[in-house]
């Protein structure tokens, strides 16, 4: 990778100050963005670690019962330690794979939004706040698409707000070598109805079903999910066809209801 | 360029390194401890696995000056001073679980981590836990086997495959 000046300071107000320079960028446990770089695919000037800011660091549960995680904390801090969120808790720990949990954090996760990473599904099924240095965002104002989010230049993830369900399943479906999702699928039961988010199968990234959501949010069982949606503007690659991606949202979503019935 | 220091095995060291120089880079290159060793590059393999504060990560997905200050283990600080292998490698000598070798520092250091938070796992919980370490020898088979041996357990009913 090409060199660059790297900094890690200790208050969101100086990585914020940091990342003013053009071509700065947050790294964040770096478990893509450093591969993305050897692959020369970015080259910033200068990368800013968030990971020594401490007030971004941990997890708590709100004054409103939502559960609170800093942005830079780990995947593994979050598997070990969001036992009020158990199905996130388990999304966690399924990411990649134990040292890679180490490292990658839900602030990271969240802000590169990769359109087969398991945090986006996790945090639209739940309806998630999004906090950065400057604001709060929805989870449904959040992801823009592939790569793409409501986060401007220079924005922290500070924290995310997770609401927790009364009950809640996050089903993937592994594609072995990069431990991505082919295709995931979060199913969230809430007072007020049932999210579903969708990771993996679509060209437009995260995604909400709505067509289940409706569903089951009149009969919360695996019987109720509707038929697999169309195979337009799903992914297809060597590892799956669009055709076949459709089919695993509706299977995955089956057996999340069902684990979490 | 500016200076990282690191305690590694237990002893303070010091060398100039470059914003992007790596983890596994700086302990192979410039410390020239070249038992932590770089398959892929890409954060897949797990060759590349060592202990950074008590906790394992792929030395060539995390920048050296990330390390600065901290604890580092590596495969260099597992047998005592007199080479007397610690239980884990003698384990993977005992019961073959190794044979070119390549993959061995990153397997010992996963399996260490595991070892520590887990003392008696199952063998579903080893491969879950060895997910991020690539064999192209073994099988993996053997690799289990000696993991469980080193924790104490049984391994008579563990036949080879």
């Amino acid at each position: 990778m090409y060199n660059f000046e790297f900094e890690k300071p200790s208050s969101i107000a100086d990585a914020v100050a940091a990342l003013g320079d053009e071509e700065a960028t947050a790294l964040s446990g770096g478990q893509t963005l450093l591969p993305t770089m050897k692959q020369r695919l970015a080259s910033p000037t200068k990368v800013v670690s968030l990971l020594g800011i401490s007030e971004m660091q941990g997890i708590c549960t709100g004054d409103d019962g939502a559960l609170c995680i800093g942005g830079a904390t780990s995947h593994a801090d979050v598997a070990a330690g969001a036992s009020a969120y158990p199905g996130l808790a388990a999304l966690a720990g399924g990411i990649g794979d134990p040292a890679v949990r180490a490292r990658g954090t839900v602030g990271g996760s969240l802000a590169n939004n990769d359109p087969a990473a398991c945090y986006p599904a996790g945090a639209l099924a739940s309806g998630a706040t999004i906090v950065t240095n400057a604001r709060e965002i929805a989870a449904d104002d959040y992801f823009q698409g592939m790569f793409t989010t409501a986060l401007d230049e220079s924005e922290i993830i500070t924290e995310v707000r997770f609401p927790v369900p009364q009950a809640s399943n996050y089903q993937k479906f592994e594609q072995p070598a990069s431990r991505f999702a082919l295709v995931g699928v979060f199913v969230a039961k809430y007072a007020d109805g049932v999210r579903v988010a969708v990771t993996g199968a679509s060209e437009e990234g995260v995604h909400r079903w709505t067509a289940a959501e409706e569903a089951l949010s009149a009969n919360f069982s695996a019987d109720a999910v509707p038929a697999a949606p169309g195979a337009d503007g799903m992914i297809a690659d060597l590892h799956g066809t669009a055709a076949y991606r459709a089919h695993l949202v509706a299977v995955l979503t089956k057996r999340a209801v069902a684990a979490a019935s | 360029m500016s200076q990282v220091t690191m305690t590694v095995n237990g002893k303070e060291m010091s060398s100039d390194a470059e914003g992007r120089t790596l983890l596994s880079q700086f302990l192979r290159e410039n410390l020239g401890m070249t038992g932590t060793h770089v398959g892929c590059d890409t954060s897949q393999c797990g060759a590349c696995v060592v202990h950074v504060d008590g906790v394992a990560v792929k030395s060539c997905t995390m920048l050296a000056m990330e390390a600065d200050g901290a604890a580092v283990s590596t495969i260099e600080g597992q047998a005592a001073d007199d080479g007397t292998l610690n239980t884990l490698q003698q384990a993977f000598q005992d019961h073959h679980g190794l044979q070119c070798g390549f993959c061995t520092p990153g397997m010992i250091m996963s399996a260490a981590d595991l070892l520590k938070t887990n003392p008696k796992p199952s063998e579903a919980e080893v491969r879950h836990h060895l997910e991020g370490n690539i064999c192209r020898c073994t099988g993996y088979h053997n690799i289990v086997k000696a993991i469980m041996a080193a924790s104490g357990q049984d391994v008579s009913s563990i036949a080879a495959e």
